[in-house]
């Protein structure tokens, strides 16, 4: 009585089927990463030395190292996150803990999912506008970060509100029930218990920043400029418009330079998504629940 | 609240809580129609009815929880101790700091043990003085003592809270409401998601605590209003029925739907 059907083989082909095919589907899923890092690894891995990160490039930039680009991309990072993350976790704890279901609410949410959708170019010429003519800034690091902070924002702002929303209701409830004030609870018990999710996001999107070229390009990034910046309001050389360079820009380029700078900038990115991890794992043994 | 006056010889005689036509609406659903109730000082009331009879919205009116809904209009007035809570000069976090709240699930807050019973302290004890680690201790032993966890938590005070069993976890949200002094607990179904044994030991603490705090109890265990209340409310489609001394209740009930009820002939 419980032999197997027709049916049943059917379906069970079917299954084999499906399963299979996702698979596949998730194999190739991971193998451009692979080739792209493999691939980079056979082509620029000689390059790497100490020498390379640490020292300017020379002869029209077709050899010598890539330190002001590293610098300069650290500097362009960190103050773009000076500028987004304060005011991105802001919001998002407004819209997420405090802001009421109404109209302007909406519209805010809108805007924050098409300044999500903007193309970076976009951003760029906005940021020329704003940053370097208008406010006066000149194309300095300061305009180029404050360009790359409002690219960021959306993001922070939805990470954050996520790891907001994963704080269970009943923490606040529990809170509000005893007489704290929406700002106590959220100081004491939402905000505590959101932040690794809030890292998360903002580390995640240090990488992303890193890599981006546009909108650095018309406001602040050099094509070559062999000193380390003095100030903010100085212009600084990238890696990302490095690379761009001297891909693309400058003749003679020996053929493992380009992969060399990449694998650096690659190097960032995977190193900065590993600190990420690392931290979100460890304040998370962290948390009482 | 308004501190209330040191107590004058008519205190003895005020209710705990008053509701006075009390009428409340969710949207254009109205959930309470004009209920009269007065709930003893110093006794533990237990409110029973069917599912969806408003027990556990009357109970969510004292401390005004049912307003952070949005939709929910009121009617009428509910005092605790003589003084209005729905009145436009009370602050809201005054009424809450007054009447504690004890919920169905525990919900014991991501902190430690300690923490979380020296937490509504912490937030109300703000600007008056200092609170030395040696007060915090004191007033945490204290209240862990009055709940019966002392013995078992003594040692591991700076472990997490989400720890301890779901027994151990409803008797510190118990715990956490002593420190602030509450004049009136609530207790919406505070059994419901423990089993046999911990109902029992919860059930003994609420009888502990009767006489230094009126004790509001929604149950829909007929069984457990018989044990571990007084006085005993019977509440039927948002309208309150019967309102008489718990052994009354379950003996001699005076109306005909609550004789229905504790029968078990609906609900």
């Amino acid at each position: 009585m419980f032999e197997a059907t027709d049916l049943n083989r059917r379906d069970a082909r079917t299954q084999r089927l499906v399963r299979a095919l996702f698979l596949l589907m998730t194999v190739l899923l991971a193998a451009p990463v692979l080739l792209i890092l493999g691939v980079l690894l056979v082509k620029g891995g000689t390059m790497l030395s100490w020498d390379f990160l640490f020292t300017e490039p020379t002869n029209g930039m077709t050899a010598g190292g890539v330190l002001p680009a590293l610098v300069g991309t650290v500097w362009l990072v960190a103050i773009a996150l000076l500028a987004s993350v304060p005011v991105g976790v802001a919001a998002a704890v407004y819209l997420s803990e405090y802001a009421p279901d109404n109209v302007l609410t909406r519209v805010i949410n809108l805007a924050i999912i098409n300044l999500a959708g903007v193309p970076s170019i976009v951003h760029a010429l906005f940021g020329l506008g704003a940053f370097v003519i208008f406010f006066g800034f000149g194309t300095s690091i300061l305009a180029a970060s404050l360009t790359l902070a409002i690219m960021t924002l959306p993001v922070v702002i939805v990470a954050t509100r996520e790891a907001l929303q994963a704080v269970p209701h009943a923490f606040r409830e529990a809170c509000w029930n005893m007489g704290a004030t929406r700002w106590q609870t959220i100081w004491r018990v939402v905000l505590p218990n959101a932040v690794s999710g809030i890292l998360t996001g903002v580390i995640l999107e240090v990488s992303r920043t890193a890599g981006e070229t546009a909108p650095i390009m018309f406001t602040g990034a050099a094509f070559f400029l062999p000193f380390l910046p003095a100030s903010v309001f100085d212009q600084t050389m990238a890696m990302s418009l490095h690379l761009f360079v001297i891909a693309t820009q400058v003749p003679d380029v020996p053929e493992a330079l380009p992969y060399g700078v990449a694998l650096v900038l690659i190097g960032m990115v995977l190193a900065m998504n590993a600190l990420s991890i690392g931290l979100r794992t460890w304040l998370r043994q962290k948390k009482k629940w | 609240m308004v501190e209330p006056t040191p107590a004058v010889p008519a205190a003895a005689a005020e209710p705990a809580a008053r509701f006075t036509g009390f009428s409340l609406w969710y949207g254009t659903f109205q959930a309470l129609y004009g209920v009269d109730l007065q709930v003893e000082a110093g006794r533990i009331t237990s409110l029973i009815g069917p599912s969806g009879c408003g027990k556990s919205t009357l109970l969510r009116s004292v401390n005004r929880i049912n307003e952070r809904l949005g939709y929910v209009r009121t009617e009428g007035a509910v005092a605790v101790h003589g003084v209005d809570v729905y009145a436009a000069q009370n602050a809201l976090v005054q009424v809450r700091k007054q009447v504690g709240m004890v919920f169905q699930r525990p919900n014991v807050l991501p902190l430690s043990i300690r923490d979380n019973v020296i937490f509504g302290h912490r937030l109300h004890s703000r600007g008056a003085g200092r609170t030395t680690r040696a007060d915090e201790d004191a007033i945490v032993e204290g209240a862990l003592r009055q709940v019966l966890l002392w013995d078992d938590v003594k040692d591991r005070l700076n472990r997490r809270a989400a720890g301890l069993s779901l027994e151990q976890q409803q008797k510190l949200c118990i715990a956490r409401l002593l420190p602030v002094k509450p004049r009136l607990l609530l207790m919406d179904e505070p059994c419901s998601a423990l089993d046999p044994k911990g109902t029992e030991a919860v059930e003994e603490l609420i009888w502990e605590l009767r006489g230094e705090y009126t004790i509001l109890l929604v149950t829909h265990n007929m069984a457990q209003a018989r044990r571990a209340s007084e006085s005993c409310v019977f509440m039927l489609l948002g309208k309150m029925i019967e309102h008489t001394p718990t052994d009354e209740m379950f003996v001699t009930p005076q109306r005909q739907e609550t004789a229905d009820y504790i029968e078990g002939r609906y609900g």
